[in-house]
């Protein structure tokens, strides 16, 4: 039956792809409908306000996990929420949180920002880019819609096998893993390509890889880093989806398969990850750090060296995940030490911001506050890291909190704070807006001891023998204290993030402009008025120097100075398509989820048209005329 | 964005495929793709490695491949190889019937090796070797299938970009599509050869 409807659905919607509507009054209307403006549309600047505002929901979603656990492990021997139900818990909280919130929330930012960082009207590929966000969000969609229909994937976020493999798993819950995060891992890859060709391609005359500001370097490598990380993710996947739904046997012991190939795969793909979520936090605080400092950033070029060792060198440390699987001595020794080698150009990264900030005339925004503060938990995490590289002391740390409490530090202390820097700096751009900076003050002060409230005991349940991911502790162990501390640690940086909730409405409702350049900006985004227009620049700047908005405003007369004469200015058209072929791949995930390939099939045919009517479209895009540019002096 | 492309210039540039920032956009996009699918392979081509010693009970690979019908295949995709290279050729010369030509051949080889391939796989799972058999059978057929089916796209792509260069002709903004699609094929090509060396030379030894 449900195979029927989703048929039907179908073949009216190949006949609305083909024939361009079901009339032409009808599709006039719908044109003119806002949410059918967002569907459809191609600017960098809104598809990044997309992946906010999805990024955000997501996030909702993972932070409410995560306190259902907080309030389980609150006391000893609870029996709120028990077994399998925790189980799903932990690992959609930590799915959701890397795939579906950290990367999309941070590819936000990227979308809008780096595009005028290096002074271009739009991104390398604007259709592209509409896909990439509609495929995560498909993609992500698809993965908690587990929670409706059959139960969520309850193998951890890493979901080794043979626990992932059918007999111990034996729910749609891991088919929702694969598919959803295959959907969504394509749409990753995409705007991996498309950040890389748009910054190598795309950047303004005079804007030379050594004047690129930190954000838009980190976004460099970051892409880079994801173009070599999701492929074996993907191939890994596809493997997974095909012991679980076609029997064959590439984990299946029984078969011959071997557990840990996954464990490889996973990991070669998961290490770069946490870089890939790491360095566009790197790029922001530098920005933040250099803005607020009234200074040039500290050792520029070595901040660019570090950033791109950091990022080859993450590919060559995955096995210290993997310590305790049994590998021999030799590899261990060998990705201990290269491990170890990764603090080097972190601790260079840490120096430089320490002295970019000495003898600057800092002012204690709520972006800089949160730059400050990262300093010191990466600096925590970094320690753990280390320990946690020294393979003997790894077999007493792994598995238990200690784990937890390192990669949270980092996660959290860096990226998520990064991310919320990041949108207390920018969010005058993006929205015209400055978010209030009381409300700004009580929400980093909340978040961040809460933070420390959370975290910093769980080093020491670690230490005390806590596993992680079980779902409950016995009374005597001494582990009670530092539980209940972690706990209100949560509640605290709940209420923080309600801070930022009601700072955002609140601000939407009565805040007032901030006009082009609140904060005495330094690079080419604070030139342009905010929200910048579709088009960002009426002509396109020629830049002089590393910080050129700052070059521009001291040593020259406060304009940028333009490369080209002012001209019709060529702006791609919106499309449908991104939305319909994401669309093909989320029913045909929902088919192969539940063992249907037919529909599973479908799916893919409607991918493979939409592709096909792409490739025979004409884009001729349309031209906004000099006379219709606002703020042009003619 | 900036360049304004004009198709209807009279004359093509002597490279039409990087005359607008669109195209040479297209081109990078496109190798940076290879380098991704590069990745994918090579993921594959690891697990093939690290499984192919598992055949269980049905065949080895010694045991198993046939090397006349391989090398037959291997003959007909590095011809189609050079066939993409004359269609690009004649790209660059702005004769549009020569590179219609030349890309029609290409996916007719390209078809012909499905074929050969098809046959090969009938023929294995009559002796036991299916995807489900064993870790070398499920590893075996995801990377040969794999590649398989980018063959059959790449048909498919290039069968639906002849169509519009018929209806188009040779553009700056259909140049760039034929490119990519001619990068496309090559890179299949070359994965085709890691296949041959990896899987089948390899597995000749006992
Ligand atoms: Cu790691």
């Amino acid at each position: 039956m449900a195979t029927l409807v989703v048929l039907i659905v179908f073949i009216l919607f190949l006949a609305a792809i083909l024939t361009g509507g079901y009339n032409r009054r009808y599709l006039d209307l719908l044109q003119e409908n806002w949410l059918w403006n967002w569907i459809t549309t191609v600017d960098h600047k809104r598809i990044g306000i997309l992946y906010l505002i999805a990024g955000g929901f997501f996030f909702l979603m993972g932070g409410l996990e995560a306190l259902l656990i907080r309030i389980q492990l609150m006391f000893p021997n609870s029996k709120f929420i028990v077994g399998d139900v925790y189980n799903q818990l932990m690992t959609m909280h930590g799915t959701t949180m890397i795939f579906l919130v950290a990367l999309p929330l941070l590819f936000g930012l990227m979308n809008f920002i780096v595009p005028l960082q290096i002074g271009a009207r739009d991104v390398a590929f604007p259709f592209l880019n509409s896909l990439g966000f509609w495929l995560y969000f498909s993609g992500g969609l698809l993965l908690n819609l587990s929670w409706l229909f059959g139960g969520a994937p309850d193998s951890g976020w890493f979901n080794y096998p043979t626990l992932a493999l059918n007999d111990f798993s034996p729910g749609p819950g891991v088919n929702y893993y694969v598919l959803g995060l295959q959907i969504a891992g394509i749409g990753t890859l995409i705007s991996g390509i498309n950040f890389l060709v748009t910054i190598i391609n795309m950047r303004a005359p005079g804007m030379t890889y050594l004047r690129m500001p930190l954000f838009t370097w980190t976004t460099f490598v970051t892409s880079a880093l994801i173009l070599f990380a999701f492929p074996p993710l993907t191939a890994g996947l596809f493997m997974m989806m095909f012991d679980r739904l076609f029997e064959t046997s590439f984990f299946v012991t029984a078969g011959g398969g071997n557990v840990v190939v996954w464990q490889h795969i996973f990991w070669i793909f998961g290490h770069p990850e946490v870089y890939i979520l790491v360095l566009p936090a790197f790029g922001v605080f530098s920005d933040v750090i250099s803005t607020f400092s009234r200074k040039r950033l500290f050792g520029y070029n070595s901040m660019v060296f570090a950033v791109v060792l950091i990022g080859f060198l993450g590919f060559m440390v995955w096995v210290h995940h993997m310590f305790t699987v049994g590998l021999g001595p030799i590899a261990n020794s060998i990705f201990a030490v290269s491990t170890m080698a990764i603090a080097v150009p972190t601790g260079i990264k840490v120096f430089n911001w320490l002295f970019t900030m000495w003898g600057g005339r800092i002012r204690f925004t709520t972006a800089m506050l949160y730059a400050a503060g990262f300093i010191v938990n990466f600096v925590m995490g970094g320690v753990t890291g280390v320990m946690l590289a020294v393979v003997p002391a790894d077999h007493q740390f792994h598995d238990t909190y200690f784990v937890v409490a390192h990669f949270h530090y980092v996660i959290i202390g860096g990226t998520i704070m990064g991310i919320l820097a990041g949108v207390y700096y920018w969010w005058p751009k993006m929205f015209g807006i400055k978010l209030d900076e009381r409300w700004g003050r009580w929400n980093f002060w909340l978040f961040y001891f809460g933070f420390h409230l959370t975290f910093f005991p769980q080093h020491f349940l670690g230490l005390w023998g806590m596993p992680r991911r079980v779902f409950t502790y016995e009374a005597g162990y001494n582990l009670e204290l530092g539980n209940l501390l972690s706990s209100l640690g949560a509640i605290l940086m709940t209420a923080g993030l309600l801070f930022l909730l009601y700072n955002v409405v609140q601000t939407f409702r009565h805040g007032e402009a901030a006009g082009p350049d609140p904060w005495d900006g330094r690079t080419l985004e604070w030139a342009i008025s905010s929200p910048p227009p579709a088009y960002n620049f009426a002509q396109t700047p020629r830049v002089r120097g590393l910080d050129p908005w700052w070059l521009e405003k001291h040593e020259g007369d406060g304009k940028l100075k333009p490369a080209e004469p002012l001209g019709p200015i060529h702006m791609p058209s919106p499309s449908h398509l991104p939305f319909v072929m994401s669309l093909g791949f989320f029913i045909s995930g929902f088919g192969f989820v539940f063992h249907s390939w037919q529909v599973g099939v479908l799916g893919l045919i409607v991918v493979v048209v939409t592709m096909y009517v792409r490739s025979f479209q004409e884009d001729p895009g349309y031209h906004i005329q000099p006379d219709e540019l606002k703020g042009v002096e003619h | 964005m900036k360049i304004e492309e004009n198709a209807s210039v009279a004359g093509l540039p002597a490279e039409p495929e990087r005359a607008t920032l669109e195209g040479k956009n297209k081109i990078l996009g496109f190798w940076l793709f290879i380098a991704a699918e590069t990745t994918l392979f090579a993921t594959e081509f690891g697990t093939y490695l690290a499984l192919k010693g598992s055949s269980l009970n049905g065949p080895t690979p010694y045991e198993l491949f046939q090397m006349p019908v391989v090398a037959a295949s291997t003959l007909v995709l590095l011809t189609s190889s050079l066939t993409s290279v004359l269609a690009i050729m004649g790209m660059h010369e702005n004769d549009l019937q020569k590179m219609l030509r030349w890309f029609g051949i290409t996916i007719l080889l390209g078809a012909v090796f499905l074929g050969l391939e098809v046959y090969e796989f009938v023929e294995y799972i009559h002796e036991g070797h299916t995807i489900t058999s064993s870790a070398f059978g499920s590893s075996f057929y995801l990377l040969l299938g794999t590649h398989g089916s980018h063959v059959l796209f790449g048909v498919l792509w290039i069968l639906g970009l002849m169509i519009q260069g018929r209806n188009k002709g040779i553009t700056v903004h259909t140049a760039p599509k034929f490119y990519v699609a001619s990068l496309y094929w090559h890179f299949v090509d070359v994965v085709w050869i890691f296949i041959f060396t990896v899987v089948y030379l390899m597995g000749m030894i006992p």
